[in-house]
């Protein structure tokens, strides 16, 4: 869904770059000065950093001091995986007023830093890239509001081992309801069959 | 297990089985097949009348055939639920002529040959998958003589044998005399660590399982003597060690080395031949009994839940986990969650923690009663629609609806679109914007990518799901490729459309990788049979153009599959260099022509 107030997407883009070194997970392959500074030179970017670490509070402190000072309503965080922190910087950007859709992220480290250890020229050539097509879509980025579903306070369980019926009582103790599926005619799985077991040397049932 | 059993917030379906899952995070639809069981087990007082007059006497499983069971039984004393059970495959009496003793004798009349199989339908918000594990079976090990020596057991045979409620009420007998084995023998890693048979990994539970079974057996016959063939003992767990060294200090023998030969000698006594790599020495060992140290396999519904659900697998079989250390029990697709050995090898300690683990982290998702969803969904331009009906025909949730007749513009179902964006990449009129990977946000990547050195670089497309996460999965491994590799990424490489494909070449790209689920895995249903027609549809549009289509690849790499994903990067590195700039430029040139 689009948002309803796109305030700040329509406004010319003003982008802040944020190269993260992760230590040196990512700087002792990418020249992260060079990169940051090949993106403080493309169109519409106002600031471009290299950080030590963009994820840690620190470095989320920086960013959004940049944003409000500078204005910013785009962000590109150039540094780990966005199945990792994209989640994390989403939250810094929103914290600070801008749409959570306005980030992009650009995978410096497991993408580029880590799989080219021994070819320090080509993965910083390559994390430039990497930072260019961030840039380029971050400009084209419009923000969107997320829509809120209905969720079954119920749980399937597969199941009926040791672990299915931990969960189970879990989830129903808590006051969930849980359905639980079992192929046999019992629960109970492969521990019910065991005698004592280990490291207590207690029986199983 | 009683707990679960009378707990009034737990609906339990016994021999029951998952046929099919609809629906996402929030409200999946469950459907459940439940099999018959030909007893009603609300009224069922488990007196066992029935089975004392079944005629038909048959192996009884839970004792792994160590004892027998009749056609109706309770599958074991402590069963949840406690009600008797009918085979109806071994049952005489489903003629009610032929035998129906048990409904005689059944005072409370429970017995119904007339149930059959239902369909029941569950709504559910999250999903917890604890399929177990099965056993490594043995017998594919010959050089230990499982199947042509009787008393050659396996550990879960052994642990039926020293249970109290086992067939020889937890006397540990030999199976071919019924008499007390003097001594017993335990080989270790069947069918774990092994290239050859069986699996590469450690299955985890069998040295402590071992040890603990050599200190059960001091404990009832001190003279015992017991020897454990092993490679290595792994006892990391908290109070691991301490079990161990009480087993050494109890006068277990431990061996380093395994077994290459067993013989059977006249009296069904074992002769083990094992080279002990602590002494160089081949040794020969004479043994009453010999239990075989079993490894963990995945269970046997492992595939078909994983194509239910959209899973991930790993390259062991188990199930893949969102991240192996910040998300240990959540899958990658949202609301579902996995306990204990589907997910990997472990014992119960383990089991329960993840077990526990997973009910935490399904109940963060439903406490709101609420969810949101992220906004990556389609949207129709409708001044650009002419209700052709494509966008319908292929997207894979019927989220669209179009009325052709009335030629009405398409209309996306919000909550019922998972944001593939198939329809995007197949509308011929480009009528449906993608959010979040718009054509002009995926060709501004494109143009950025290949502004420069074009001829240098190779353009992956990668799905979200499993490509991009094999990408990542190769980072984390510390698997090096070359540097030439830019990815573009998309939720599905269904939405990998055509244009891009031409854009890239137009460009100057070499070669052009596109990326996406294997078939039968793709997160979005089988969006990505839509990626593989395209392909083959542009190859052969490279080719009447005069293009080598071989210039366009497509391959399948899962979020487990680091390794493969280097190889095919390696072999789109190579493709890459037979590309000349002669060849670039010829094709720009016609692709400029052909606009």
């Amino acid at each position: 869904m689009e948002d309803k107030n796109p305030t700040p997407a329509f406004q010319e883009a003003r982008i802040g770059v944020y190269v993260c070194q992760c230590g040196l997970n990512i700087a002792q392959t990418v020249d992260c000065e060079k990169v940051a500074g090949i993106a403080a030179d493309l169109p519409n970017v106002i600031v471009a950093r290299s950080v030590t670490y963009s994820c840690s509070e620190p470095g989320q402190q920086e960013m959004k001091a940049d944003i409000l000072e500078y204005g910013l309503n785009r962000v590109v965080v150039a540094s780990c995986s966005p199945r990792l922190h994209e989640s994390t910087f989403r939250q810094m950007v929103q914290s600070v007023g801008i749409n959570p859709y306005m980030l992009e992220m650009a995978n410096l480290r497991e993408q580029c830093s880590w799989v080219h250890m021994h070819d320090r020229q080509g993965a910083t050539e390559k994390a430039m890239d990497l930072v260019r097509m961030a840039v380029g879509r971050v400009r084209h980025l419009r923000p969107l509001t997320e829509q809120t579903l209905p969720m079954a306070r119920r749980a399937l369980v597969i199941g009926g081992g040791v672990a299915g019926i931990q969960s189970a009582l879990d989830l129903a103790d808590n006051g969930y309801e849980v359905v639980m599926v079992e192929k046999k005619p019992s629960i109970g799985g492969v521990m019910a069959q065991l005698d004592k077991t280990f490291p207590t040397m207690d029986c199983s049932i | 297990m009683t707990d679960v059993g009378r707990h009034p917030g737990i609906k339990l379906y016994t021999l029951s089985e998952v046929a099919d899952v609809k629906g996402s995070v929030g409200n999946f639809e469950v459907r459940i097949v439940k099999k018959a069981r030909y007893v009603d087990q609300t009224q069922c007082t488990a007196c066992g009348e029935c089975a004392k007059v079944c005629p038909v006497v048959r192996p009884d499983e839970f004792n792994l055939g160590l004892s027998s069971r009749r056609a109706i039984y309770s599958p074991f004393p402590q069963a949840v639920p406690s009600s008797y059970v009918i085979n109806i495959n071994e049952c005489l009496g489903h003629t009610p002529s032929v035998c129906a003793k048990c409904v005689t004798a059944c005072a409370k009349g429970c017995i119904d040959f007339g149930m059959s199989d239902e369909e029941v339908v569950e709504k559910v918000g999250t999903i917890v998958v604890a399929t177990g594990l099965e056993v490594y079976d043995p017998t594919e090990l010959d050089e230990y003589g499982y199947t042509r020596f009787e008393n050659v057991l396996t550990s879960f045979e052994f642990e039926r044998l020293v249970n109290a409620g086992g067939p020889s009420r937890g006397e540990l007998i030999r199976p071919t005399d019924r008499r007390r084995p003097a001594s017993v023998g335990f080989i270790q890693c069947v069918g774990s660590r092994s290239a050859r048979k069986g699996a590469e990994y450690c299955s985890n539970i069998c040295c402590m399982n071992t040890v603990k079974s050599t200190l059960l057996l001091k404990e009832h016959y001190p003279d015992m003597d017991i020897k454990v063939f092993y490679i290595d003992i792994r006892a990391f767990g908290k109070g691991f060690e301490d079990l161990y060294l009480r087993s050494r200090r109890s006068g277990v023998k431990y061996l380093r080395g395994l077994p290459g030969t067993v013989e059977e000698l006249a009296d069904k006594r074992l002769r083990v031949a094992v080279e002990n790599t602590a002494t160089g020495n081949l040794e020969y060992h004479e043994l009453d009994m010999l239990v075989l140290a079993l490894g963990i396999k995945p269970s046997a519904s492992t595939q078909r839940i994983q194509e239910m659900l959209g899973l991930q697998l790993t390259p062991d079989g188990f199930f893949l986990e969102a991240h192996p250390k910040l998300q240990p029990v959540d899958a990658a697709t949202r609301g579902i969650f996995y306990a204990g050995c589907a997910e990997g090898p472990k014992d119960i300690k383990d089991s329960v923690t993840q077990g526990s683990a997973s009910a935490v982290r399904a109940i963060r998702l439903m406490h709101k009663g609420e969810i949101s969803s992220e906004p990556i969904i389609s949207e129709v331009m409708a001044e650009h629609c002419t209700a052709c009906g494509k966008c319908a025909e292929v997207c894979p949730y019927n989220a669209i609806t179009v009325d052709k007749a009335k030629k009405t513009p398409a209309v996306v179902n919000a909550a019922a679109c998972a944001g593939c964006g198939t329809c995007g990449a197949e509308c011929p009129f480009g009528a449906i914007v993608m959010n979040h990977f718009t054509d002009e946000q995926i060709t501004s990547q494109i143009d950025a990518m290949l502004a420069e050195n074009a001829d240098k670089k190779v353009l992956t497309f990668a799905c979200n799901w499993c490509s991009y996460a094999g990408a990542d999965y190769a980072g984390v491994s510390r698997l090096q490729y070359p540097s030439s590799v830019r990815l573009i990424r998309t939720m599905c490489s269904g939405r990998v459309d055509e244009k891009f494909i031409w854009r890239g070449f137009a460009m100057g790209a070499p070669v052009i990788l596109v990326s996406g689920c294997h078939i039968g895995d793709c997160h979005y249903i089988d969006a990505n049979h839509w990626t593989e027609k395209r392909v083959a549809r542009v190859q052969k549009k490279m080719e009447k153009l005069g293009m080598r289509p071989e210039r366009l690849q497509l391959e399948w790499i899962s979020a487990a599959e680091g390794i493969r994903f280097a190889g095919v990067m390696d072999r789109m590195e190579k493709l890459r260099q037979q590309v000349s700039a002669e060849e670039i430029a010829r094709t720009i040139e016609i692709l400029s022509k052909n606009k």
